[in-house]
């Protein structure tokens, strides 16, 4: 974890989040909302491969995915349930309609092909695996516990996804070309992973979660040299020493609940069966 | 340079089979028992391939995290399947290119149930409690069968199988134990699963054209009728304790044998089926060669040993 990144200042609080005065509660709680959208909607995705993909062994690999970051999802909705008062994760997930989801739109983009697929899924592993990094170390106790936990699985995600963008950004023209287009249209999504949730500062000068701007810049100087290593152009140009200044607008709003009709569509899928009789035990 | 005579060397191997010893990929084998016995494995891991859609299409609507996971993981082991067996028949000399090619082409078969459609959630059920409990009786028997690598693999599988089978039950249990609309769905799914669990097993063995050298080779241990009927002691009593209502109204015990006799299923439909007209079999072959055809730039790709250079 790069020092920007650094949380933790502060000595370990109290597990009992009633504990926590009522602008912190409510700025962790959107927090932790827009955590777990972000797992169950690319989860979601993930797994729309499953007994699809393009080859067995990429089918198989995705469908690990979708069932770790659904789990990840699990996670945090529970954190919710337990020390919040939320539902269940099952109605986290199943009950709430599109305006009420935190997630970032990269997430619910419809799976694309299997190029669009795995880039995203590597710029959001790396993502996942900054943010976790600073997160295991937040003095509030459940948040830390659950990212060292859920960190180590991203690992696995990241090998699968270096080792698959690198292949395939320098096998032949074609498979470049796929993922360039990828990442042409992926980039400012991506950015988007970094809008801040609601009241996200309150935490920050607390020390119990990482500023979002600076999970950015260790994203970009994590994704860039990768990327450009394998062959791939990330619209970005160089800013101050090892800096990097993306030259594409990143595109917000789904931290406050605006959001691609894809989301609605897809939400109108995965909640149908559950939403049909909410009260029978599926 | 044959040391043996084909018939001293058929002789040998078919003492081998008796004395239950299992033939390995580098092994004398007749050229029929290798053609069947690829025949064989090819056709199950197509199986495993094509039951993967209509399962793996309802993962979107799949109510609830826990049963979503699990459907994930049941489709994802059912790839995985696909994969193990497929590098079973490779042992045999087929590459698994050449095997998925012929699958897509329509040349190689599979499991007539997956060209029936999954209507609704029950039929998720009703695929994960009868059909997964089908091939458990047909795996457990085809494991004891004389080809190391296939048995081997069936091990692994028939393990794997087994959640399946208990993440099926409690599904159909949860529906038919449910809202009256849960009870309803769970019954006609069950309606129209029945005659193809039937079926699952093949004809009659009295119609049945292969039996009978690949039992004595160790191939097919037991017969359709026999493993069918495995299947009904196993399954009649749940179903009665479910209180689900069997659509075969002349279903009855042999009162000498204690065997279940059933009302022959419409076998023209099946050898129908087989034959590429079931209610579902273009669609399914379309969607498989739609993802070949859609992969086919990964492949090339990853086929490629030597990366191009890094510009800088």
């Amino acid at each position: 974890m790069s020092a920007a990144t650094a949380v933790g200042a502060a000595p370990t609080l109290s597990p009992d989040a009633a504990a926590l005065d009522d602008t912190t509660r409510a700025a962790l709680r959107a927090y932790l909302q827009a955590l777990g959208d972000d797992e169950m909607l690319l989860g979601h995705r993930d797994s729309e491969w499953t007994g699809l993909g393009p080859i067995l062994e990429e089918d198989i690999a995705f469908s690990s995915m979708a069932q770790d970051e659904l789990g990840h999802a699990q996670v945090w909705y529970g954190v919710l349930h337990q020390h919040f008062g939320a539902p269940t994760p099952d109605a986290i997930a199943f009950l709430r309609d599109a305006p009420d989801w935190r997630n970032a739109q990269l997430v619910e983009l419809p799976r694309g092909d299997y190029a669009f697929s795995l880039v995203r899924q590597y710029l959001f592993d790396v993502a996942e695996a900054i943010r976790y990094g600073a997160l295991a170390e937040s003095p509030w106790p459940a948040l830390a516990e659950a990212a060292a936990k859920l960190r180590q699985e991203e690992k696995y995600h990241l090998l699968h996804g270096r080792a698959y963008v690198e292949r395939l950004g320098r096998a032949n023209a074609d498979s470049r070309l796929r993922l360039q287009r990828a990442l042409d249209d992926l980039f400012p999504y991506a950015l988007g992973l970094f809008e801040a949730p609601d009241g996200e500062s309150a935490l920050v000068a607390r020390g119990l979660v990482p500023p979002s701007a600076a999970l950015r810049a260790a994203w970009l100087a994590a994704v860039v040299p990768f990327l450009q290593a394998s062959e791939l152009s990330p619209p970005v140009v160089p800013d101050g020493a090892d800096g990097w200044r993306p030259t594409v607008a990143s595109i917000e709003g789904g931290r406050r609940g605006t959001h691609t009709e894809h989301l609605a569509v897809l939400l109108a899928a995965m909640q149908g069966l559950y939403r049909s009789d909410p009260a029978a035990v599926w | 340079m044959t040391t043996l005579s084909d018939e001293a060397q058929l002789h040998a191997f078919e003492a081998r089979i008796a004395r239950g010893d299992k033939v390995e990929p580098g092994d004398w084998m007749p050229d029929r028992y290798r053609q069947q016995l690829t025949r064989l494995i090819q056709q199950h891991a197509n199986s495993e391939l094509m039951g993967a859609l209509p399962e793996g299409q309802w993962i979107p609507y799949a109510p609830g995290f826990k049963r979503k996971m699990a459907l994930i993981a049941k489709v994802q082991d059912e790839v995985g399947h696909a994969q193990l067996l497929y590098m079973a028949a490779e042992t045999l000399g087929k590459p698994r290119v050449e095997m998925i090619e012929e699958l897509i082409n329509g040349t190689s078969k599979y499991s007539n149930v997956f060209n029936y459609p999954c209507e609704t959630w029950a039929d998720i059920a009703m695929v994960g409690w009868l059909i997964d409990g089908a091939a458990i009786v047909n795996q457990t028997i085809m494991q004891t069968g004389s080809y190391g690598p296939y048995g081997r693999a069936l091990k692994r599988i028939t393990y794997e199988e087994a959640f399946h089978l208990k993440q099926g039950y409690d599904l159909v249990v949860t529906l038919a134990t449910g809202t009256r609309a849960q009870r309803d769905m769970c019954q006609e799914a069950f309606n129209r699963w029945w005659w193809p669990t039937m079926m699952f097993f093949g004809p009659p063995d009295r119609q049945s054209v292969h039996t009978e050298v690949l039992q004595r080779w160790g191939v097919k241990p037991k017969t359709n009728d026999e493993q069918r009927q495995i299947w009904l002691q196993k399954f009649v009593p749940k179903i009665e304790e479910l209180g689900l209502d069997i659509p075969d109204k002349g279903l009855h015990r042999d009162p000498d044998t204690g065997d279940y006799v059933i009302t022959q299923p419409d076998w023209d439909e099946f050898f129908r089926v087989i034959n590429g007209d079931g209610p579902m079999n273009r669609e399914r072959l379309a969607l498989r060669r739609l993802i070949y055809e859609e992969g086919s730039w990964l492949r090339t790709a990853l086929e490629k040993r030597d990366l191009l250079p890094r510009a800088a």
